[in-house]
């Protein structure tokens, strides 16, 4: 079975995750042929639309009522299959987290979360593991705030992941796409999905309301329960 | 203070912490906290459980570990640039560039060329110090070499500081607690002092003074543009400067290039203001994506730039005039509107 380059780009809403990764795309020549996304969301998405209509081979996958960081796992097999089927030699998956607590990083393949600069000096000690195990961070939106606060911010992914490399780019007009693009072609192929493994352990079904359960109260509550200390 | 990276992993975390307040920061966001135990006895404490459940090794949060104590050692390293070349690469046609440029710290440099010629372009390849590597093959040689791959990985994308049009604060803080929180992060140990000073020197080159308390969203476009010069000067710690178009009002722009000139930055301005053009050293001319020539500002230009200082005076005069509430009726010429008219 031919390799493919499988590369985990994950960020929060609205973070420039499509944006960024449709300039890294163009910044190369001729490299629509043979690199396409997988948007992985949990209730709709649009950025299908907005991949073909720049020419980039895509396709969604609606999570629906599971974390989309679950339903990544059960499905970036096919995924890979569908890539192959398409003629890639480079896939990239696009996946917004739901509550920080996961991460899609798989080992030894490219790990990328991305993060807005506008979105707060706390952000990155708030994001988890999606940051944390990143090889790669790309700040965007960094052209609209001062450089100081471009610097703490870098600061501030640093405490948290100190090995990852940072890399501020303009998601509007693609200045430093170019450099994301050096990096993935570096990144890491895999041929066999059964040989892959998630960075960091996803939590399965935790407690009552995992499983669907709608009432509030202590007697509808089954599992793994924490409560709050006021 | 200089500590080695050895002695930072077995000092008791709360010693460390005191020096480096970041510590803290890092060891909650790995869900650990401050204690007696030095980072590698924390890490030999920890069970196999807490391990599982946070999805790491001792041996991966050791690495982690060594990596921030050497980014907190490293920032304290302060290199200092002498020169940073830019070898001519290639234009968008794929000529060769005509020239290449030398910049030095206290150098003064504007880049000319019309929208899309490239100028950010010349910018991104100092930024990630190029080695043949981007569209224009442009090589960038630090200190007369080539920087090795391990100082291109830990220093791109800090060498440039860049102070644009559409930048502005975000951030919910006031001015005092927001230059101290990027001291901090620079790890300056007069922290206090160097934010008063910035504070005294951007009131300075703004025309409308702001205080310690005020929130910097409530700077005005002037205020905003003189505190991020003061910052980059003083605080900062990228040597080479970039200012793109600032707009003339609020800020003494004239100032504002003595002051990073004498802080040793090496400036570069993107910009079409002739004032600024001729104020420079000298400038690169930008066309189709390459250097085309670098035309260095002569004795003959600097004697027309007092005629567009005069210009400009008046044009200043008139502002100042309007902004008083003055009226134009009765006034016969515009030549001289400082005349106290009222």
């Amino acid at each position: 079975m031919n390799q493919i380059r499988l590369v985990t780009v994950a960020g929060p809403p609205s973070s420039g995750k499509t944006s960024v990764i449709t300039r890294m795309i163009e910044s190369i020549p001729d490299w629509k042929r043979t690199c396409g996304v997988i948007k992985f969301d949990c209730i709709s998405s649009l950025d299908e639309e907005h991949y073909r209509s720049r020419g980039i081979t895509a396709n969604t996958g609606i999570a629906g009522n599971l974390c989309p960081d679950h339903y990544f796992v059960s499905n970036i097999e096919e995924c890979l299959e569908w890539a192959r089927a398409e003629k890639l030699d480079t896939l990239i998956t696009e996946s917004a987290g739901l509550c920080n607590r996961c991460a899609p990083h798989l080992k030894d393949l490219l790990a990328v979360c991305m993060l807005d600069n506008l979105s707060g000096i706390n952000t990155p000690l708030k994001t988890g593991p999606m940051l944390k195990l990143a090889d790669l961070v790309v700040v965007t939106k960094s052209d609209l705030v001062s450089q100081a606060e471009r610097e703490v911010f870098r600061f501030k992914i640093q405490q948290v992941n100190p090995r990852a490399a940072v890399l501020f780019i303009n998601g509007v007009t693609g200045q430093g796409a170019d450099r994301l693009a050096a990096a993935v072609q570096a990144g890491g192929k895999i041929s066999d999905a059964a040989k892959m493994k998630l960075r960091f352990p996803m939590p399965s079904a935790l407690c009552s309301y995992c499983l669907g359960e709608t009432r509030v109260g202590e007697d509808f509550q089954v599992g793994l329960k924490r409560k709050i200390q006021l | 203070m200089s500590r080695t990276l050895e002695q930072l992993l077995c000092q008791p975390l709360c010693t460390v912490s005191k020096h480096y307040p970041a510590v803290s920061d890092f060891l909650a966001a790995n869900g650990l906290d401050l204690s007696d135990f030095s980072f590698e006895d924390l890490v030999r404490s920890l069970s196999d459980e807490w391990f599982a459940g946070a999805g790491t090794t001792p041996d991966v949060l050791l690495e982690d570990g060594a990596a921030f104590f050497a980014g907190l050692l490293g920032a304290e390293s302060i290199r200092q640039i002498e020169s940073l070349e830019v070898l001519s690469g290639f234009d968008k046609a794929g000529c060769p560039e005509a020239c290449s440029l030398m910049l030095k710290p206290g150098d003064v440099t504007c880049i000319v060329g019309p929208t899309g010629s490239g100028k950010s372009r010349l910018l991104a390849d100092i930024e990630w110090l190029a080695c043949g590597d981007t569209p224009t093959r442009r090589t960038v040689k630090l200190n007369g070499s080539m920087p090795d791959d391990s100082f291109r990985s830990s220093h791109s994308g800090r060498l440039v500081a860049q102070i644009t049009q559409n930048m502005n604060f975000v951030l919910d803080m006031n001015v005092s607690d927001f230059l101290l929180m990027h001291a901090r992060s620079r790890y300056l140990e007069n922290a206090e002092d160097v934010v008063s000073e910035v504070i005294d020197i951007a009131n300075d080159l703004s025309g409308e003074s702001f205080r310690a308390d005020t929130p910097v969203t409530f700077l005005s476009g002037g205020q905003s543009r003189a505190l991020m010069i003061a910052d980059v000067a003083c605080i900062g710690r990228a040597p080479v400067v970039l200012i793109d178009e600032i707009e003339n009002a609020g800020t003494d722009k004239r100032r504002a290039l003595e002051l990073l000139i004498q802080r040793d930055k090496i400036v570069l301005m993107a910009t079409h203001d002739p004032l600024l053009i001729l104020q420079a050293d000298r400038r690169v001319v930008i066309r189709n994506g390459g250097m085309s020539a670098i035309l260095a500002t002569n004795d003959h230009e600097r004697q027309l730039l007092r005629q567009l200082e005069e210009m400009d005076s008046s044009i200043q005069q008139a502002r100042s005039f309007f902004r008083s509430g003055k009226s134009l009726t009765g006034v016969e010429s515009l030549g001289n509107l400082s005349d106290n008219r009222e």
